[in-house]
């Protein structure tokens, strides 16, 4: 029953990833403009400089 | 507006050149070669096109509701106040965008910006309608910056970095970690639990069943301590003032079972419910995050609202410059210049200048006054006539503003703090669910002799079944979608509990001018059809109210070209026969006795003179609003600053029975006191600066958009201008979120009435607790979703 320990620790490792990557995004404002951003993935890119 | 936005969409550009090619608007004079209605248009479509951002154009969706793009010359708003220098030399400034289309506005600004060089950063922000720049280097680029969006016919006012609102953000983000923490807890534990569950039906081992809970507990409890925080501290308040609100339970319950459960685990128990408290807390900051997030959009709509309101005044300085100045800025004793149909900014006293001022949205009246050297005038009113020079006045306690102030201050410390329904179910709530636990571990520990462990654990049980998250829920899903509704239809909530006060509503008080009465005048009497086509075709030229108005009689006009505007008189434009002149009666040479009410008059060569009065007409479709409002069974009052005979005639054709006139704002507040002591729940429908204090007073207040700003601060809910019909709309859903909400009620008690029996008697297993909790959540959001079928029409 070792592969249990090794399972529980893969699992919390996945968990507490999904958490930070949440964390990060909160932090970087990205669910401000949930509307903005709904619409922008429908543009195409700025033109180059 | 909406058709003609439509149909013009329709034309191609290239073929008929019927509305501009950038603005959408109408072409000034329909030449053939023209794409243009003005050359700011040109201008910026010659931008547009050279930026290689052409594809804007075939990306546009036009909003019939937004301002028009027509790029305006003028005084642009003082940045410098407005921009926030960090440490590092980067300057930040917030500006609110007048006249967003669509998405495609906010990549067209976007891109634009992209190309500015120095410009670290220049964000719309599409929910909000702002545009955030951050760029190094001199502060002072912020107007040439600025000045590139303007060119493509946005307007941009600055947000005030005091104005902008930190403390909510954070306490919005502080709830979204929590709900993520939650349910990082949640997700883990479960899977936790579900083998713990599902082994015990097999043959998992205590030692594996104990090493489970350790690690569930070794990931529950930070988590709760973490995501509990919003419940804990709003608890904590509560109770330290004595009074019990919904957190209380919730915590409680939150914090006893995971002890328990952690005691249960230390002695290597069966059964523990980490997975219970922490889906607990997930379930129920769904339902604040959602609900923070409703409001919180609604009330930045009302302060982009007020933001945009051009708060702005030129000041003239002592060797008789102009400048543009906010007007809260503007220091005593300054002499500020209002133009022609410009809104007076400050209180102050005339000193030069003989005009017509327009005090409907101060006082209530709806003719304007005569004022010239010497009148005491109010911020709010509006120049109909030559332009005047204002002195600041003091600003102190003698204005109207600040009466106004002291009387909402009054008023709202006399309305007792509204409990709302949550709370008051709470109250009820928890103290019989703490005794009932207790009473469960008596019978026990006491009566049935049971060990003590098993005495707490079922004790806990009794707790985590009656833990209130289906009744922490009911309330808040359907506010948020009921919130959410209304947003659509352009109506703002801004206070928590306006929806449960609005349900309570047995009678409504209407102001007049503004509310019941169009806060424009309207063309009166019939008159020669080709005059009013001509004098509309001049008028269009203007800026002037009455100008306006006559325009709006007549429909879609062409402005003549050439006309030239006399400030304070009127208008003249020079034909072939001779000057034709639209304006006062002096100016059209018809003599100076005063006129009975305001008035036009056009004079042209070959032809009498012809009179165009106006007067003030009730809104579109107040009438049926009036009946459906009645037909609610609403009682109607009216309560109007304006004189008792005008008030009495509007009354009379609307049908209102009890109404009231030349009523003073204290006058107003004692009326509303008055209905409240015969028990009366008001609300009270008004716009004027003098109906704030009786906003304030009310049961519950609602104002239009084009209301006074102190108003506008002061009422619970701010609903679009056209027409009075959101009120039906409002009350009709304030009264189906009632209903929907004590269904929900009533199911959260079945289900706790179905369920407790069974937890005193023991027969409660953590995965029996954790799918009834789920199961009678997800019920009462279901429920609320049916909230939704209230929207649409008011009819």
């Amino acid at each position: 029953m070792d592969v249990i320990l090794y399972l529980l620790a893969a699992s919390l490792v996945l968990g507490g990833g999904g958490l930070a990557v949440f964390l990060w995004s909160l932090r970087s404002g990205q669910y401000d403009d949930m509307e903005g951003a709904a619409r922008r993935i429908l543009f195409d890119d700025a033109p180059k400089r | 507006m909406t058709a003609l936005v439509a149909m013009l969409d329709q034309v191609p550009a290239a073929r008929v050149a019927t509305a501009c090619a950038h603005c959408g608007g109408p072409m000034a004079d329909g030449g053939a070669d023209q794409r243009f209605c003005c050359t700011g248009c040109a201008a910026a479509f010659a931008t547009i096109q050279g930026m290689g951002l052409g594809d804007y154009y075939a990306k546009l969706t036009r909003d019939p509701a937004a301002r028009r793009l027509r790029p305006e010359d003028g005084p642009r708003p003082d940045l410098t106040r407005a921009i926030r220098t960090d440490d590092d030399g980067k300057h930040t400034l917030v500006l609110a965008v007048d006249g967003l289309q669509c998405g495609a506005c906010v990549w067209l600004i976007e891109s634009m910006l992209s190309a500015v060089p120095g410009l670290a950063r220049g964000r719309v922000n599409m929910t909000t309608r702002r545009l955030t720049l951050v760029w190094e280097g001199a502060a002072e680029r912020a107007g040439e910056i600025v000045g590139r969006v303007e060119a493509l016919g946005y307007r941009l006012v600055p947000f005030h970095p005091a104005a902008l609102r930190a403390a909510r953000d954070s306490a919005e983000r502080q709830l979204l970690r929590a709900l993520g923490v939650a349910a990082f807890g949640a997700g883990n534990v479960m899977l936790m639990s579900l083998g713990i569950w599902f082994g015990l039906a097999e043959t998992m081992g205590p030692a594996t069943r104990g090493l489970m809970h350790w690690v569930s507990a070794l990931i529950a409890m930070p988590c709760i301590a973490y995501a509990g925080i919003p419940f804990f501290k709003s608890a904590w308040a509560a109770l330290r003032h004595g009074r019990t609100n919904m957190d209380v339970p919730i915590s409680v319950g939150v914090i006893l079972v995971t002890v328990m459960s952690l005691a249960e685990t230390i002695q290597g128990g069966a059964h523990a419910y980490f997975d219970s408290a922490a889906a607990l807390l997930f379930f129920l900051l769904v339902g604040r995050v959602l609900d923070a997030r409703a409001r919180g959009v609604a009330r930045e709509t009302a302060e982009q609202l007020l933001a945009l309101r051009d708060n702005q005044v030129s000041v003239r300085a002592a060797d008789g410059t102009l400048r543009r100045q906010a007007a809260d800025s503007v220091a005593l004793g300054t002499e500020v210049l209002v133009g022609m149909g410009e809104r007076i900014g400050v209180d102050g006293v005339v000193i030069q200048g003989d005009g017509q001022v327009d005090t409907s949205l101060v006082s209530g009246e709806s003719l304007p006054r005569a004022a010239s050297s010497g009148t005491q005038v109010f911020a709010g009113t509006m120049n109909l006539g030559a332009p005047l020079v204002v002195r600041t006045s003091a600003t102190g306690d003698s204005t109207l503003l600040a009466e106004c102030g002291r009387l909402i201050a009054a008023a709202e410390a006399r309305r007792g703090r509204f409990v709302v329904l949550a709370d008051r179910v709470a109250r009820a709530y928890a103290p019989v669910v703490h005794v009932l636990a207790l009473v469960t571990f008596i019978s026990w520990y006491g009566f049935a002799d049971a060990e003590l462990n098993e005495s707490l654990l079922t004790a806990a049980a009794v707790l985590i079944i009656t833990c209130p998250c289906a009744l922490a829920l009911a309330v808040p899903a359907v506010q948020v979608i009921a919130t959410g509704q209304l947003f659509r239809a352009g109506v703002l909530l801004k206070s928590a509990t306006a929806l449960e006060r609005l349900a309570q509503v047995d009678t409504v008080v209407f102001d007049k001018t503004g509310t019941l009465t169009d806060p424009v005048p309207h063309l009166e009497g019939a008159t020669d059809p080709a005059a009013r086509h001509l004098a509309a075709e001049l008028a269009a030229n203007s800026r002037h109210p009455l100008c306006r108005a006559l325009v709006a009689a007549v429909g879609e006009v062409v402005a003549r070209q050439g006309v030239v505007e006399h400030a304070g008189q009127g208008l003249s434009l020079a034909t072939d026969d001779g000057e034709v002149r639209l304006g006062s009666r002096a100016f059209c040479g018809v003599g100076t006795a005063a006129g009975d009410g305001p008035e036009l008059w056009l004079a042209r060569p070959g032809h009498d003179h012809v009179r165009f009065g106006f007067a003030e007409a009730a809104r579109p479709a107040t009438p049926e609003v009036l009946a459906a409002l009645r037909g609610m069974g609403l009682r109607l009052h009216l309560l109007s600053g304006d004189r008792a005979a005008v008030v009495g005639r509007l009354a009379g054709t609307l049908g209102i029975d009890a109404w009231r006139g030349a009523a003073t704002p204290a006058a107003k507040v004692a009326a509303l006191e008055a209905l409240a002591a015969e028990g009366r729940h008001v609300l009270m429908v008004g716009d004027g600066l003098n109906d704030a204090p009786s906003l304030a007073a009310a049961h519950v207040s609602a104002t239009p958009a084009h209301a006074a700003d102190i108003s506008q601060s002061t009422a619970d809910v701010v609903f679009p201008d056209k027409d009075l019909s959101p009120v039906v709309v409002l009350l009709r859903m304030a009264r189906r979120a009632r209903a929907v909400t004590r269904e929900n009620i009533g199911f959260a008690i079945g289900y706790n009435a179905l369920f407790v029996p069974l937890a005193m008697a023991g027969y409660v297993t953590p995965w029996l607790a954790a799918a009834a909790m789920s199961s009678s959540s997800l019920v009462v959001m279901a429920n609320s979703l049916r909230v939704r079928k209230a929207g649409g029409g008011w009819t």
